[in-house]
This record gives structure tokens, C-alpha cells and sequence, in this order.
């Protein structure tokens, strides 16, 4: 069989966009080596999400009732449903829980894994995975040779592409069986509204923000476009804001397709965590600062005049 | 408590890396322990500290990795093992994860512990790898340990905030920043370090498996679209060419 198998994930029961973007990647796979296309959801049931992940391409959406997230349960459901379907290739988001899971299944069903893929491409029946290395100063292309080939992949970085599958349904008896770590509790309190590692648009801010009373100007601009709120490894070492915040090489990487940087230098550190950004803002008084190197748009300008005006100027236009 | 660190040897962020066919040129490169293993040294070398038992350092790679595990022990880890391959296999998770886990096995080592993701990589894959391997429990992103006899309580890093979990022993633990502030090793440290033995062990007598991966090729980063510079004579200027650009021009907003 040729088939591919993609593991999807929900937030807040809610269907994420990189569910579909790797459905639709894996029709692609599937189309060029000849299979079906699997679409794996953690959920009871699968009415909620089933038009969906058929219009870009799933053949089949399968339910695992998993219950909440746990590693190793994850990793249990997710190997049986590979055994039983035998997909020659598997999709997994490299989101912070398919991070954890996907390794432990690698080992269960006996695959080599690609972690981090950011390209996607089948040569001689085999996927070819690009993923940056170095710190995004080399990208190297990989092929697995195990008959089942598992790779991750990041958020943003294949398009959601309009192509029917069969979409039929079915559940499957797939359980999380017995886990050794349990949850005794959990805080959310100091997190982003949007999630760094999948946001399409981050505004992000550093020390040129001053301090951290002045988040708010940065927090008002993100929320009117629906964006998440990052920061540089100075302000979080400042103790301006969580360290969850973070961007760069000792915090987050993020691929949006818009990174506005606010008062960021640019430090080669943070351009390793944000530097495969689709379009990258830079509004910074200092026009020498390296930021500028990598920028899109560069704005040579002062953030608390300019972030206000941007603000009330997307609220216009959108509405 | 019988400890094993993961320290992975990676290029420094600052050095420049010229790509190869399917390595790098390793001429000129600057070779550093990947920040976050120092996270797992410190924690080692902590739990030792206070509960006592051995912290033992554990590198892969090819004979230059043996200046980590002489950082390691003069930041005071009590012994090393160079897991001595030459070929650029590293970057093959299972392959690697494999080699440590039947030496960690062989060990019997009541907690692993190594970065929550290599600089090199940032695949997040081997201590997981390990865990699974060894049929343990695993901690990912910690920010916390503490532990009571066989009983673990940690703190780790999820989407959107922290959670506290508990397990036991045997264990493995990825860790995050946060988890405490490596020490410098001391001068004393470092001269002793240069006296301490390094167990070499080959893939062969690790029982290792062939390798899952093939390198096809490296290449450079994509160029970047190039980018300009907007010009406007006020904020209200800058702010509205930039609607216009990220709207018209990228179609991203």
C-alpha cells in the first residue's frame, strides 16, 4: 500500500489549519505514489470536522478517542491505527504535543523519522523532506529507507489546497491504553491568546519596547489582526514577559506569513527561530540594526508612533 | 540516583556554515555543548548534589566531541562516554536514539536527561526516542524536578502555559530553559578535566542497527524576497504604505 496517513489536531475542538494543511500536502503524496489519504482526528466523533478535511483531500477521517493529551497515550492510539492501516508515509504536526508523540510512535511501528520538514516532494516513490539546519543557515533534503516513513511538519509551510477525497468516516477502536504520567494540573494563565507556533501573523517585541508597560501598544495591534504576541530574549531576560513568549533560538521557532518585529535588533539568535518568516516588518529607529538585513518592509521609524497608527489604520480597513 | 546527560556537540549560532553535498565544511567552525544540554548537566550535577549517586556524561559524534565531555566534567559530572561515530549520521534520530538507549540500558540509569532540542536539529526527537526505547515514562520541557524515593513531581512547559505531572523512576526528562542557570566550570574544574578518562564505545558494540535516513543533499537558505526600505514623512505615512503593502503587494493580511 501507498497509502498516507495524517494526524490532525484540534484546539478548543476546533479543527488547527495545519490539520489541513497536511491533508492537503498529503493528497499531493498520495496522488504522486498512488494511495489514499488517511485523516487521523482525536475526537469522539468526526461530524464536526468531516466536510472539511474532505474538501482537501481526505479519502478517509478517522476518530481515535485518545481523551486528552498525553504523550505516551497519544503515541499508543496513533501506532495502533499505523499497524492496522499500514500507510507507507505519515504526517504529524511538529507542534509542541507532536513533537512528544511522534518520536515514541517512530520506535513503535519501526520508522525512520524526519523532524521539522518544512518541504515536501516524492522522488522515485519516496517523500523527500527539506528542513532548515544550522539555524536556518543550510537546508538539507532527506529520504527515509524503512518501509514506513514518519515526518513532522511545520506550521505554515505548505499551502491548503482545494481537492476532494472520498471522505467517508469511520471510527476507530484505537485506545491510549496504559500511561505512566499523569496530570495533576495545569496553568494557562500566563500564555498567548494565539499560539506562537502556529500563528499566520506575529507581532513580536524587544528592547526597544522600553518596558513592559508598553506591551499593551504591541498586544492591541496583534489582536486587531488576530495575531500572537512574541518577544525577543532581551525582554524575557528583563523579566518584561513570560519566557513563553520568546522567540529565537533559546525560545520559539516560527514560520507566520507575517512577522512584524518590533524594537528587535535582530540578534542572529532571534532571526534562527523567525528567519524562515514568509514576509518579515521591521519598525525600528536604529536603520543600521540588523533586522533590516532580513525585512521585507523595513519602517526606519519610532515604534510608539508608528505601532499606534498601524493599528487604528488595519482597523479601518478591516473592518 | 544513577544519572546519564546527553550532550550534544553543535555549531555555535555565530559560526558560519558553508553547506557541503551532504555535510557541512567543518573548517573554521566553532563547536559548542547545544545550549539547552547544559540545562541537563546543571540538573544532573544538582540532583547529585543533593541526593547523591553519579552523573554520567554521554556524547556521540566523532573525536571532537570529546572537548564536550571535558566541559562536562569540569562543570562536574563524574564520568564520560564518547559514543565514536565518524560519519555525518547524527542526524538520523532512531539511529542515534538506538546506540544511546542499549548503552543508558546497559547502565541501568535510573534518569535520563538531555536538552529539549539540539541547536543543530531542532528535532526534539532523541530522549523521547530514548524513553520509548527503554519503556519509560517520559518528561518533556521541564522546568521543575523534584523528587520523593521512586516518585517524580515536575513542571514542564505545554502550549499556552505549564503543567505539573508526576511519574516514576526510571525516567527521561527533556529540558527547557527555566529549569536553572548552568554554572561555569571553574578553572579548577577545568584543569582536572584535562587528567579524566574518556570510555570510547563503537556503534558495533552498542549493537547497532543500519541507519533510517539519507543525506540526498544540502543546500544553501532560500534568498530572501529582497526588501526596501518605505519612506513616509510621518507615523500616519508609514502606517498606511505598510496596510497597503502587507495587504496589495504580499496579500498576507
Amino acid at each position: 500500500m501507498a497509502d498516507v496517513l495524517v494526524v490532525s489536531e484540534l484546539k478548543d475542538g476546533e479543527l488547527k489549519k495545519i490539520s489541513r494543511e497536511l491533508t492537503s500536502a498529503a493528497r499531493k503524496i498520495a496522488d504522486a505514489i498512488g494511495g489514499k489519504v488517511h485523516t487521523v482526528v482525536i475526537a469522539a466523533s468526526a461530524d464536526k470536522y468531516a466536510a472539511d478535511l474532505k474538501a482537501v483531500g481526505a479519502d478517509a477521517i478517522i476518530t481515535a478517542n485518545l481523551g486528552d493529551f498525553n504523550p505516551e497515550g497519544y503515541a499508543n492510539g496513533i501506532a495502533a491505527i499505523i499497524q492496522e492501516k499500514k500507510p507507507a508515509v505519515v504526517l504529524i504536526p511538529h507542534s509542541s504535543q507532536g513533537k512528544e508523540y511522534s518520536a515514541r510512535v517512530a520506535i513503535k511501528v519501526n520508522a525512520g523519522i524526519v523532524a521539522d520538514a518544512v518541504g515536501l516532494s516524492v522522488d522515485g516513490g519516496k517523500v523527500v523532506a527539506k528542513k532548515p539546519i544550522y539555524s536556518g543557515k543550510a537546508y538539507a533534503n532527506f529520504k527515509i529507507s524503512s518501509d514506513i516513513q514518519i515526518f513532522t511538519v511545520r506550521a505554515n509551510s505548505q499551502e491548503v489546497s482545494q481537492k476532494e477525497g472520498a471522505g467517508s468516516v469511520e471510527a476507530s477502536s484505537a485506545s491510549a491504553g496504559e500511561v505512566r504520567l499523569k496530570s495533576l494540573s495545569k496553568d494557562l494563565s500566563g500564555g498567548n491568546k494565539v499560539q506562537l507556533a502556529d500563528a499566520s501573523i506575529i507581532v513580536s517585541g524587544g528592547r526597544g519596547i522600553k518596558g513592559p508597560e508598553n506591551w499593551p501598544l504591541l498586544q492591541d495591534l496583534a489582536d486587531t489582526l488576530g495575531a500572537a504576541l512574541g518577544a525577543s530574549r532581551a525582554t524575557v531576560d528583563a523579566g518584561w514577559i513570560s519566557h513563553s513568549h520568546q522567540v529565537g533560538q533559546t525560545g520559539k521557532t516560527v514560520s507566520p506569513n507575517c512577522y512584524i518585529a518590533c524594537g528587535i535588533s535582530g540578534a542572529i539568535q532571534h532571526l534562527a527561530g523567525m528567519g524562515s518568516s514568509k514576509y518579515i516588518v521591521a519598525i525600528n529607529k536604529d536603520g543600521d540594526a540588523p533586522i533590516f538585513k532580513v525585512a521585507t518592509y523595513g519602517v526606519v521609524a519610532d515604534l510608539f508612533e508608528v505601532v499606534p497608527a498601524l493599528t487604528s489604520e488595519f482597523k479601518k480597513v478591516l473592518g | 540516583m544513577k544519572i546519564v546527560v546527553l550532550v550534544k556537540q553543535v555549531p555555535d549560532t555565530e559560526t558560519s556554515i558553508k553547506p557541503g553535498d551532504k555535510s557541512i565544511n567543518e573548517s573554521g567552525v566553532k563547536w559548542i555543548i547545544s545550549p539547552y544540554d547544559e540545562f541537563a548537566i546543571e540538573e544532573g550535577i544538582r540532583i547529585r548534589e543533593k541526593s547523591g549517586g553519579e552523573v554520567i556524561a554521554v556524547s556521540l559524534g566523532p573525536d571532537r566531541v570529546v572537548e564536550a565531555l571535558r566541559t562536562a566534567y569540569a562543570m562536574g559530572v563524574d564520568r564520560a562516554v564518547h559514543v565514536k561515530v565518524d560519519d555525518y549520521v547524527t542526524f538520523d534520530s532512531t539511529y542515534t536514539s538506538e546506540l544511546l538507549a542499549n548503552l543508558i540500558k546497559a547502565e541501568n540509569a535510573d534518569l535520563v536527561i538531555g536538552g529539549r532540542q539540539s541547536i543543530d536539529t531542532d528535532s526534539s526527537q532523541v530522549v523521547i526516542q530514548i524513553a520509548e526505547r527503554m519503556n519509560v515514562p517520559h518528561v518533556a520541557m521541564a522546568l521543575k524536578l523534584e523528587f520523593d524515593g521512586k516518585k517524580v513531581t515536575a513542571t514542564r512547559e505545554i502550549e499556552g502555559g505549564t503543567e505539573v505531572v508526576e511519574t516514576s523512576l526510571p525516567l527521561a526528562v527533556t529540558a527547557q530553559k527555566g529549569l536553572n542557570e548552568p554554572r561555569y566550570p571553574s578553572l579548577k574544574g577545568i584543569m582536572s578535566a584535562k587528567k579524566k578518562p574518556v570510555e570510547v564505545k563503537k556503534p558495533e558494540e552498542l549493537g547497532a542497527t543500519a541507519s533510517k535516513l539519507e543525506v540526498v543533499s544540502l543546500e544553501p537558505p532560500p534568498p530572501r524576497v529582497a526588501g526596501r526600505k518605505l519612506e513616509a514623512g510621518d507615523a500616519q505615512g508609514f502606517a498606511s504604505q505598510l496596510v497597503k503593502a502587507l495587504r496589495e503587494e504580499a496579500k498576507v493580511i
